[in-house]
């Protein structure tokens, strides 16, 4: 009985972030699609030529994953907070908070909703890409299970961002000071192999290395670090996040006074 | 069966201020209740701890005997809130807004589309049901409140200020709608600065100020604790000055117009009989101020004082 009201209320939760990002698609749909072809026209088109090959791949094809990657983390991550900071802001959190909707429910439903956003932005990224190179899925399996944990982990970045952020500037400080940098310097366009041996060894601290490589390795088949060792990394970061945001969530951080 | 148990409830808030200093308050099941008080006396406070969105310091509070925080599953699922603030999203309609907290109480599609399509009727919001909810006045926007709260047909209904700002004719259809779901078995909390509202719609009463509960009795015990009124009389002939009247005091407001201060004990009866002697003919009279904002006011006097 009571798994059948926490399905209600996960589906109305679901519903709702769905709902929410899809009308509103003029900014949380199309900007993706625009910014990740001019990255394809100019760095692929423009640039790529001149750069040659890398790993044995064209520029473009090497660039291609580590975009679609960029694109799921921003997306998911920015849904999340975006959302949760305005449920807070115009205080419809409460209805929720009154209700008896556990706080696991709470944490699911907005999850996906952010899974959904990153995952379907993924989906107009890689058909963008098709108009500009040809991508043959080395390994189905491990790209989706890639994509899909790497969209949860900043899910979840992002919820945690939302609970904290008490005004709107502090949804776009993580994105832009912390998120932004790493995932430039994870390895999106270039290989880390080219790094000076003390860079590389900076690098190898950078979560989102791990999330583009081994992207990278569910298509292209290559890959600068160790795919075990990425999926350990992923998966401990979502254990930590959960049991955070469980944790803040239950306190009421952020929500109640 | 009690619906509400508040026990040495407390809270004192993050900045150091002393919301609720140890309040005490029963509620029977099926009862209509008004918690009244000045401005920042609490009752918010209150409320939002019953609900889950304020933490408290100290006590406890069980709802239809389950304690809010071991139970809260429980408690939550038998309560209906309309907060004093709006706090839907801006950017739903009406009918989702409805249906969406249907589903936070896990009430499934169908039964919560025939829900919503009773209580927004009844609420005169069926017609506005597909409009976003910030294009609504108001007035229709507390309705909406209401309408959400009862979407999962609560055995208990909290109301904070569900009238202010709300004309005269949405007050009276909202005092319906809230006599007619009480006589049907639902406890009623109600919070309000119309003192008229409270004498009109409830049975049991409490007063709230400075974080503390300074009365709390049925209405009509309280009323009967209202020992000096003041009338106001409206005369058919002029008057030149001040007449004079043995044990009442009396004011001229203009040459049509006197108030007298009588006391329980003294009654009207005699009033008018000097009245007579003294040649002053009145033909209409009133309370200055309503009995209950006489009562509150004083009590809140009282209250400083000490
Ligand atoms: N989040 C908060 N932080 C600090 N103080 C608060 C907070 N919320 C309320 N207070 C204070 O607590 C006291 C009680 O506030 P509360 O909102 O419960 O009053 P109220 O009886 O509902 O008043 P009103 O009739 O104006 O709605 C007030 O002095 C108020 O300033
Ligand atoms: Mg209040």
């Amino acid at each position: 009985m009571s798994a059948k009201i926490n399905l209600i209320a996960y589906n109305t939760i679901l519903n709702k972030e769905v709902g929410r990002f899809v009308r509103i698609w003029i900014q949380t749909l199309l900007p993706p699609a625009i910014s990740m072809t001019l990255y394809f026209v100019i760095f692929g088109n423009l640039i790529g030529p001149r750069i040659g090959t890398m790993s044995g791949y064209t520029y473009m094809d090497y660039i291609a994953p580590g975009i679609i990657m960029m694109a799921v983390i921003n997306n998911s991550y920015a849904n999340v907070v975006a959302s949760f900071f305005s449920a807070k802001f115009q205080r419809h959190i409460e209805e929720m908070m009154v209700a008896p909707v556990p706080n696991f429910v709470i944490l699911a439903g907005y999850i996906t909703g952010g899974v959904a956003r990153g995952l379907m932005v993924g989906v107009i990224v890689t058909i963008v890409a098709l108009f500009f190179t040809d991508i043959d899925v080395k390994h189905p399996v491990i790209t989706f299970a890639v994509v899909l944990l790497t969209s949860v982990l900043f899910s979840l970045g992002g919820l945690i961002n939302g609970i904290y952020a008490r005004k709107f500037d502090d949804i776009s400080i993580i994105p832009a000071f912390i998120l932004t940098p790493l995932i430039y310097l994870g390895g999106v366009f270039y290989s880390i192999k080219l790094l000076p041996d003390f860079w590389l060894m900076i690098s190898t601290f950078n979560p989102i290395l791990y999330m583009v490589n081994a992207f990278r390795y569910g298509i292209l088949g290559i890959s600068d670090i160790d795919i075990t060792l990425a999926f350990v990394i992923i998966i401990l970061f979502i254990i930590t996040l959960t049991t955070l945001a469980l944790y803040l969530l239950q306190k009421g951080t952020g929500v109640k006074t | 069966m009690k619906a509400l148990e508040i026990r040495n409830l407390q809270k004192t808030y993050k900045n150091g201020h002393v919301a609720l200093k140890g309040i005490d308050l029963t509620i029977n099941q099926g009862e209509f209740f008004a918690l009244l008080g000045p401005n920042g006396a609490g009752k918010s406070t209150t409320i939002g701890i019953i609900c889950s969105l304020v933490n408290k310091s100290g006590g406890s509070v069980s709802v239809f005997g389950n304690d809010i925080v071991t139970m809260s599953a429980k408690a939550k699922s038998s309560l209906g809130i309309v907060p004093q603030e709006i706090n839907f999203s801006q950017f739903e309609t009406c009918l989702e807004i409805v249906l969406n907290q249907g589903g936070y109480y896990g009430v499934n599609r169908k039964l919560a589309h025939e829900r919503a399509e009773k209580y927004l009727n009844k609420l005169g919001l069926w017609e506005k049901r597909n409009d976003v909810s910030r294009t609504l006045s108001g007035g229709l926007k507390r309705r909406l409140m209401i309408a959400r709260a009862m979407i999962h047909e609560p055995k208990m209904l909290i109301l904070d200020e569900p009238t202010a700002g709300v004309d005269v004719e949405l007050r009276r259809s909202m005092w319906n709608f809230l006599t007619e779901i009480n006589s049907r078995g639902i406890t009623i909390l109600l919070t309000t600065h119309y003192l008229e509202e409270a004498e009109c719609l409830c049975r049991n009463i409490a007063i709230i100020d400075g974080g503390m509960i300074i009365e709390n009795t049925t209405m009509k015990q309280l009323l009967s604790k209202l020992n000096r009124e003041t009338l106001v009389l409206d005369l058919t002939t002029t008057i030149d000055g001040i007449p004079e009247i043995d044990g009442y005091p009396i004011r001229k407001i203009d040459p049509h117009t006197i108030e007298v201060d009588i006391t329980r004990q003294q009654g009207i009866n005699h009033l008018f009989e000097l009245l007579t002697e003294n040649n002053i003919r009145v033909c209409s009279m009133r309370n200055k101020s309503s009995r209950l904002e006489e009562l509150f006011i004083n009590l809140l006097e009282n209250n400083n004082r000490d």
